[in-house]
């Protein structure tokens, strides 16, 4: 019985020590070169890694524990969603073109994210750096999971949604956020996590997460906010990795910084690029707007933002190339975006609109220098063709740029009334882009992003520019899922239901 | 009296995804299909990873398994990260209570002082294989191709995560934190232990996922987990006195039943696949499990001695027998 008296007290650091590092050992009959053969090609050096500090400590146990309970609330909410028509308690049915944006482009990211931290999980040295990524990569594929769960009794009632798996793959506006994770996930094990754990996960997820679920609250979409809030503190977590993995390559070896500040510019602006979405949704998507696409700029951007790289100044990194043409952009992407949209809507699998009155005048008061001047014309163009029975329509294909594949919709920094166009040659062919962010990514590794798939040029060599045939390929159903929010059917279903629901008619 | 709620009724447009009503015919989806047909991107990757350029980012061709569809290696436990969170949660509930059952009634000190040896011996450097087993099916699911086949693996590396750490917890509850130090001494260089560090460690080189699979998950675990938390926990050592060890291994044998009814799904749809699956699983199955079972006797010997090569020959029996039933006799 003393033998209890005489057991080592533990702290939690040294009792979580036990429990994951001291599991690992050095290898005797097989090298750790063999074991882990993609970690030193990226010229990060690493001299000691019992030096990663744990972001949190999390046993399985504990693991279990917590996320089973998140889990229970999670569906016994959204089946009481799905059993009393919780869709017919949004705002309007304009509110799912956002639903939709995501479930074809940002779920099939959690997934990419899922096998990417399942890879660099493995591939790690250090047991401290495996586990944390492990169980990223285990919470990844429940958000994938999570999110087309709560956005499966959607696709029941409206368009656009039923068709995500082949939109991932062959829908033109997805390959921005594909070519995105391809990315990332082709890049060696260091540099994936600085482009998720840290530029996406860290920088820029609060600009994609909380506009969007507080626009999903603000708008009566209860089930997208429960997948939200239930995901929150798992991307606490990542947001810890990220940070603390950056720091600790940082820290080991002074020959980093110019790797890692290369990623940083690279990644801040494709992350940039992939958001810009999102300044449409804020600002043109949700019925009922939370702030514009600015106002969040200002909040997660610049001072969030601002606060990290002054923090991570004592290690030598600056703030990101690409943020002063990001900051110039702001006032004018959404609606650049959104024009786009509304021209090419025959083939997006989603519904675009022209703004209401109202909509523009609650543009111009958060737009005041830009809106009126130069996108409200425009506006009011479309409107009086549409008037005239003459809508516009844009049957002709976007250039996209070969690096963020993105239509090169953007104005020139400084310039917003001149369209940003930037070309290179090389090996004998031009590639175009975007902007200059985009152009120098592709000019740092030309033969990754000459590999890219690019939906228009694929639309002309498998279909031969077939349209019709190519909405059958990318599983559109024309008349339907595509073309203005006005007049379709999600538009007539949800006032209908929206009817039955509320009067006696 | 039965009471009828009137309700709005609502006519629903479609009853799934495309992709599932493509699979499965046009009526409602189940939680564990929408989770997991369909959802890893299959056409028009972008880029070729520049750690291989020879490998596509999603590559079927890094295994010699060859399917059609690889969606068919279905899990019949039908985990989704909720019904696999939850259900551990459970077990995770019973062994908390088996672990302060234990503490709170002393019974580990109860133990005779040969006895607690022989467990902490046999018990505690098997915290680094189970670790070993966390990378390879980590390994597996990073590398491996259609979700149906690699979720599970995730799942099965966190389980494996997880029975590192309750062995851990119970090398600390028998002995101390020099228990630990001693298991992972004899880890590295105790003579029993090598043949079996070689084998997780050749393991750790293996980059044909399902190799990997075999190797790891039917082969070594197949006859490990039987043999010790079988043969020599629930038996022998029960017998001896020590069955509250039998209490804090009740997950690791519990989650063996569960899993390999998995891993036997697994391997019975792959080898009726074709031929060439079968061969190529049955030259993997005779040598993965032919170093295993050699790797496992010193280890059995530990606490079983002499009866060592009689109770790993008739677990083999009984593997040939399972793996049989599976389509790759060998």
């Amino acid at each position: 019985m003393d033998m209890k008296a005489t057991k080592k007290k533990l702290g939690m650091k040294e009792r979580y020590r036990i429990l994951t590092r001291d599991l690992g050992w050095e290898p005797g009959y097989q090298s750790k070169k063999a074991i882990f053969p993609y970690v030193e090609y990226e010229g990060i050096k690493v001299h000691d890694w019992d030096k990663w500090e744990d972001p949190f400590r999390l046993t399985m146990d504990a693991y279990w524990k917590y996320q089973a309970e998140k889990e229970r609330k999670f569906y016994a909410i959204i089946d009481a969603h799905a059993q009393n028509n919780g869709h017919l308690n949004l705002t309007d049915a304009r509110y799912l073109s956002a639903l939709k944006i995501f479930l074809q482009a940002i779920s099939p990211g959690e997934y990419a994210a899922h096998k990417g931290f399942a890879r660099i999980g493995r591939e790690f040295p250090g047991v401290g750096t495996q586990v944390a990524c492990q169980m990223q990569a285990i919470d990844e594929i429940r958000h994938a999971q999570t999110q087309i769960h709560a956005m499966s009794n959607y696709n029941r009632y409206y368009d656009g949604f039923h068709a995500f798996a082949d939109a991932r793959d062959r829908i033109w506006y997805t390959s921005v956020a594909r070519s995105f994770f391809d990315d990332a996930m082709s890049a060696g094990p260091f540099e994936f996590m600085i482009a998720i754990g840290f530029s996406f996960e860290y920088v820029l997820t609060n600009l994609l997460f909380v506009p969007f679920m507080s626009g999903a609250a603000y708008n009566g979409d209860m089930a997208t906010v429960t997948f939200g809030f239930s995901a929150q503190s798992d991307e606490a977590r990542h947001m810890t990795l990220g940070l603390e993995c950056i720091k600790f390559m940082l820290e080991q070896d002074p020959d980093n910084l110019p790797i890692v500040q290369g990623w940083i510019d690279k990644w801040f602006w494709r992350g940039f690029r992939v958001l810009g979405l999102v300044s449409t949704m804020m600002d043109y998507m949700l019925p009922k707007r939370v702030m514009s696409w600015r106002e969040a700029w200002e909040i997660y951007g610049v001072e969030n933002g601002g606060a990290l790289f002054r923090d991570l100044a004592r290690y030598g990194i600056r703030p990101p190339k690409g943020w002063d043409d990001a900051e110039q952009a702001i006032d004018h992407m959404s609606h650049q975006f959104m024009l786009g949209l509304y021209q090419w809507s025959f083939g997006t699998a989603f519904h675009s609109w022209i703004p209401s009155d109202d909509d523009m005048a609650w543009l111009s008061a958060k737009y005041p220098d830009t809106f009126d001047r130069y996108y409200r014309p425009r506006w009011a163009h479309i409107k009086k063709l549409k008037a005239a029975g003459t809508p516009f329509k844009n049957y002709g294909l976007a250039r996209l740029c070969q690096c963020c594949q993105l239509p090169c919709v953007f104005t020139e920094p400084g310039d917003p009334t001149l369209t940003c166009h930037r070309e290179t040659v090389y090996k004998g062919e031009k590639y175009q882009f975007c902007s200059d962010g985009c152009k120098d990514i592709f000019e740092h590794e030309p033969e990754k992003y000459i590999q890219a798939w690019l939906p228009m040029p694929a639309l002309f060599s498998e279909l031969g520019g077939d349209v019709a045939a190519w909405m059958d390929w990318v599983s559109l159903r024309d008349g339907a899922d595509n073309g203005d929010y006005d007049g379709s059917r999600d538009q007539r279903h949800f006032d209908e239901w929206r009817g039955l629901a509320t009067s006696n008619l | 009296m039965q009471i009828d709620l009137r309700t709005v009724s609502i006519q629903p447009q479609r009853n799934a995804f495309d992709h599932l009503v493509r699979r499965f015919g046009d009526k409602p989806a189940s939680r564990y299909q929408e989770g997991s047909y369909d959802i890893q991107a299959a056409e028009n990757l972008h880029y070729r990873p520049t750690w291989d350029p020879e490998q596509q980012l999603y590559d079927a061709g890094i295994t010699r398994i060859v399917m059609r569809d690889w969606y068919a290696l279905k899990d019949p436990r039908q985990f989704y990260y909720s019904t696999y969170t939850l259900t551990r949660a459970r077990q995770q509930d019973t062994t908390e209570a088996n672990f302060a059952f234990v503490e709170s009634r002393g019974l580990a000190d109860r133990l005779a002082p040969e006895l607690r040896e022989a467990v902490l011996r046999l018990l505690v450097p098997l915290r680094h294989a189970a670790w070993g087993a966390n990378q390879n099916n980590t390994f597996i699911c990073g590398y491996g191709f259609g979700t149906t086949f690699t979720q599970p693996c995730m799942y099965h590396a966190m389980d494996s995560l997880g029975i590192a750490q309750y062995l851990s917890r119970l090398g600390m509850l028998l002995g101390d934190v020099d228990a630990l130090d001693a298991g992972k001494a004899a880890w590295l260089d105790g003579p029993a232990w090598q043949p079996l560090r070689r084998y997780v460690e050749d393991c750790m080189v293996v980059r044909d996922p399902f190799e990997l699979f075999v190797a790891q998950n039917a082969a070594l675990d197949g006859l490990l987990y039987p043999l010790v938390y079988g043969r020599i926990v629930d038996d022998e050592l029960s017998a001896r006195g020590a069955s509250a060890v039998a209490m804090l291994t009740q997950f690791m044998a519990e989650w063996f039943d569960e899993t390999r009814k998995w891993v036997d799904a697994v391997l019975k749809t792959a080898a009726a696949e074709s031929d060439h699956n079968r061969e190529v699983l049955q030259g993997w199955m005779a040598h993965w499990s032919d170093r295993a079972a050699a790797a496992l006797v010193p280890v059995v010997e530990l606490v079983l001695g002499a009866d060592a090569d009689e109770a790993v020959a008739a677990h083999i029996a009984a593997f040939k027998a399972r793996i049989h039933k599976t389509g790759i006799p060998f």
